[in-house]
């Protein structure tokens, strides 16, 4: 029989530290996704409808829309580096600490 | 690629119509160079290929390198696998021929991969094995989900290969004048032996052959063109609007409104939106299909399982989203660069897409047409493209063919069995077989189509189908078979549906009315062209004899198009005019493919998937691998 099936995954979900990384990860991942969906539907909607804010011009011939546009890839990196930092110090200590602990306990019993 | 290509398409139909670079832009002096730039690169993939070959022995290294692949290995694999001839080619067309809204036009392309990021890389790397099918599997009716898993994951690849494989003899044939059908066979065969031989090991590393040769031509070219500037951006784009054949560019788009605008006005309007996109509507529904669609790519979701743990495919992405992204900031000095020192109309004549701005630009920057280093640097971009198109179709084919012989053959079929590792690498070559010739089949079949709509269709159905049953069967706690299955079947036929009576297909009506509105409209300008030709006035005769060409192209363009709509009345779906003024279907059918999930979830309740979900839940959070795969 394969380990995991000695496995109790419902004490796994249950155990308070996994509810610490769920409850964490939710309200972090899918703010940040919000942000980035909304970040980059502005770019659009603002080329087409704030056609004179684009328009403005800021360093020389420079506007506020290219700017706008160079801001989302700034955008879209910081997000990444952002979510690795938290999850390569947070979440990953998290998930092996609770890792660690199921196969401990898992392996005598299989 | 992939890129909702319409560049490629109507290079693909100009040619078709009129094979004007009968040579292609090489020069014929220098065509043995091209071949040995290309002869080079070919030879080092197959290098890489012949040493790959001998470490391929197991399902698992054929179809994800033994999990072997460092993350930042598959981050350089991810961008060659994703950054398509469109995209290298594509954008910087677009740039060069409509300014800022070919920049824009980037963005999505990587704002897709936070998606990737956040939601996705990750948890499948935990949960899957080989692919997507394997991820929908996991808590669900093995042989139903494998079932509609293995039937889109082999749709979007079709419509992605169909979309490379013409882009691939179109190209090739522009670039150094080969025949499209010998192109289109030349790629199929190379991207063949790496995959068939070389399983994902060759695969990952063409792909990461391609990627660093990608990069390192656009570095070498952007300094070449930023560097008089100081590597200065504000006078580099004082240059490029200024420039009296950028001005031109933007008089010709505006048409009559421009009369009124003065030159440095019409320069800068350049960098301003609104040149290329008419509808704000159809960007924002193109967006939705490439940040949600991305995710859903089967040859994208297939990385992740070649890197041993979800730290490492977070590297992964991560890497990939420098890479990608630094790449799309080159194009912006490709495209701005080849708009000010190529000129958009020189652009134009050579390709009407704009898809040889990059390759002109190096032909210029090395010295022009005549001389040994323009033409050095117009073969290894040229070979660059070439590699380009090989890797991604080579990713392709692996997906598909993954998802016929390891959900469809061994899933499905032998379901319950215990197939033999060899047979199992066995029926994988097999269907790498015959997915190949499929795509050299099609590829030569589809000569001289539409396809740029294929591509869009391809992220469409990855975002209406692919992506809301994964997500869902990861986060959802009462997503069910039922759901899959539902969401499956909605999202992709809603996708094609909509992309069947959208404004993509020729509607010989619409196509015969702006037909004879040019001919009747052709005396009356072949008098006035007349009478300035006999004018006397040097500048009045020039200008009648530009347009007097320009007239005699569209004449001969309505004409064409007459002939080609000859006899029909309606589109290939019956339709006169189309039912939907919607270009990418992503605004309805991804909404409408989550809905079918949820409800499908709703409505067919299963407790199984119920019980599982604290299994899948804490093992997508926590990577606890033990015995994966032995209990399905």
């Amino acid at each position: 029989m394969p380990i995991a099936d000695s496995i109790d995954w419902t004490a796994v979900i249950a155990d308070p530290r996994f509810q610490r990384l769920h409850r964490r990860k939710r309200a972090f991942l899918w703010g940040l996704m919000a942000f980035s969906v909304a970040y980059y539907f502005a770019l659009p909607i603002g080329a087409a409808y704030f056609q004179d804010l684009f328009r403005t011009r800021v360093v020389g011939v420079i506007n506020v829309g290219l700017l706008f546009a160079l801001s989302e890839f700034v955008v879209a990196w910081g997000i990444a580096l952002y979510y690795s930092r938290v999850a390569n110090r947070e979440f990953d200590a998290l998930a092996a600490e609770i890792a660690a602990d199921v196969t401990r306990h898992a392996r005598p019993r299989s | 690629m992939s890129a909702g290509t319409p560049q490629l398409a109507m290079l693909a139909t100009t040619l078709a119509a009129a094979p004007a670079a009968h040579h292609g832009v090489a020069g014929d002096g220098y065509r043995w160079l091209t071949l040995a730039v290309f002869a080079a690169v070919i030879v080092a993939t197959v290098v890489v290929t012949y040493f790959a070959a001998k470490r391929v022995r197991s399902p698992a290294d054929f179809y994800t390198a033994g999990g072997g692949i460092s993350g930042l290995q598959n981050g350089w694999a991810i961008a060659g696998d994703y950054l398509s001839a469109a995209s290298f080619l594509g954008i910087a067309g677009l740039i060069s021929l409509y300014g800022y809204d070919g920049f824009m036009y980037s963005v999505g392309w990587l704002v897709a991969y936070v998606t990737v990021l956040l939601l996705i890389a990750e948890p499948c790397r935990n949960i899957g094995k080989y692919t997507l099918g394997d991820i929908l599997a996991y808590r669900n009716d093995p042989k139903k989900t494998r079932l509609v898993g293995a039937l889109s994951v082999i749709t979007v690849s079709t419509f992605y290969l169909t979309a490379q494989m013409v882009g691939a003899g179109v190209l090739v044939k522009a670039l150094i004048g080969i025949d499209y059908e010998v192109s289109v066979v030349a790629v199929g065969v190379l991207m063949l032996g790496y995959v068939l031989f070389g399983g994902m090991v060759a695969t990952t590393w063409v792909q990461i052959i391609k990627a660093v040769l990608l990069v390192v031509a656009s570095i070498v070219i952007v300094i070449l063109v930023w560097m008089p500037y100081g590597f200065s951006l504000p006078a580099f784009m004082a240059d490029v609007v200024g420039d009296p054949k950028v001005q031109a560019q933007v008089a010709k788009l505006l048409g009559d409104p421009a009369k009124a605008m003065s030159a440095a006005e019409l320069g800068q309007r350049f960098l301003e939106p609104g040149l290329y996109f008419k509808a704000p509507i159809d960007q924002i529904s193109l967006g939705m299909a490439l940040v949600f669609g991305t995710a859903g790519l089967p040859h994208i979701l297939m990385r992740f399982f070649t890197v041993p743990t979800a730290q490492a495919a977070r590297k992964s992405v991560v890497w990939a989203m420098a890479i990608i992204g630094g790449f799309y900031l080159l194009t912006l000095f490709l495209g701005f660069g080849a708009a000010k020192l190529v000129g958009p109309a020189e652009i134009a004549a050579v390709d009407p897409g704009g898809n040889m701005a990059g390759p002109l630009l190096a032909q210029f920057i090395g010295g022009g047409a005549e001389s040994l280093l323009g033409n050095f640097m117009l073969a290894f971009v040229s070979a660059v493209a070439f590699a380009t198109i090989v890797a991604v179709v080579a990713g392709l084919v692996l997906a598909a063919a993954s998802a016929i012989a390891h959900d469809l053959w061994v899933g499905v079929w032998r379901a319950g069995e215990d197939v033999p590792a060899q047979e199992q690498v066995l029926a994988a070559r097999l269907a790498t077989v015959l997915v190949g010739a499929v795509a050299i089949a099609i590829g030569i079949a589809a000569k001289g189509q539409n396809v740029a709509v294929l591509v869009a269709l391809a992220f469409a159905v990855a975002a209406s189908a692919n992506f809301p049953c994964v997500l869902l069967t990861l986060y959802w706690k009462r997503c069910n078979t039922t759901g899959i299955v539902a969401g499956m079947i909605v999202g992709t036929t809603v996708a094609v549906g909509l992309t069947l009576v959208s404004p993509n297909l020729t509607y010989p009506k619409t196509v015969r009315v702006a037909a004879h509105k040019v001919l009747d409209a052709e005396p009356a300008k072949r008098a006035t062209l007349v009478e300035a030709l006999g004018s006397g006035e040097p500048l009045r005769i020039a200008q009648a004899a530009k347009g007097t060409v320009a007239l005699d192209k569209a004449v001969k363009k309505a004409r064409d198009d007459l002939h080609n709509v000859e006899g029909r009345e309606t589109s290939f779906m019956g339709l006169e005019k189309p039912l939907l003024e919607l270009k990418n279907p992503g605004l309805f059918s991804i909404p409408l493919g989550f809905l079918a999930v949820i409800l499908g979830s709703l409505l067919g309740r299963d407790k199984r998937a119920e019980r599982m979900w604290d299994e899948v839940y804490a093992r997508q959070n926590t990577g606890m691998r033990v015995s994966r795969s032995a209990s399905h």
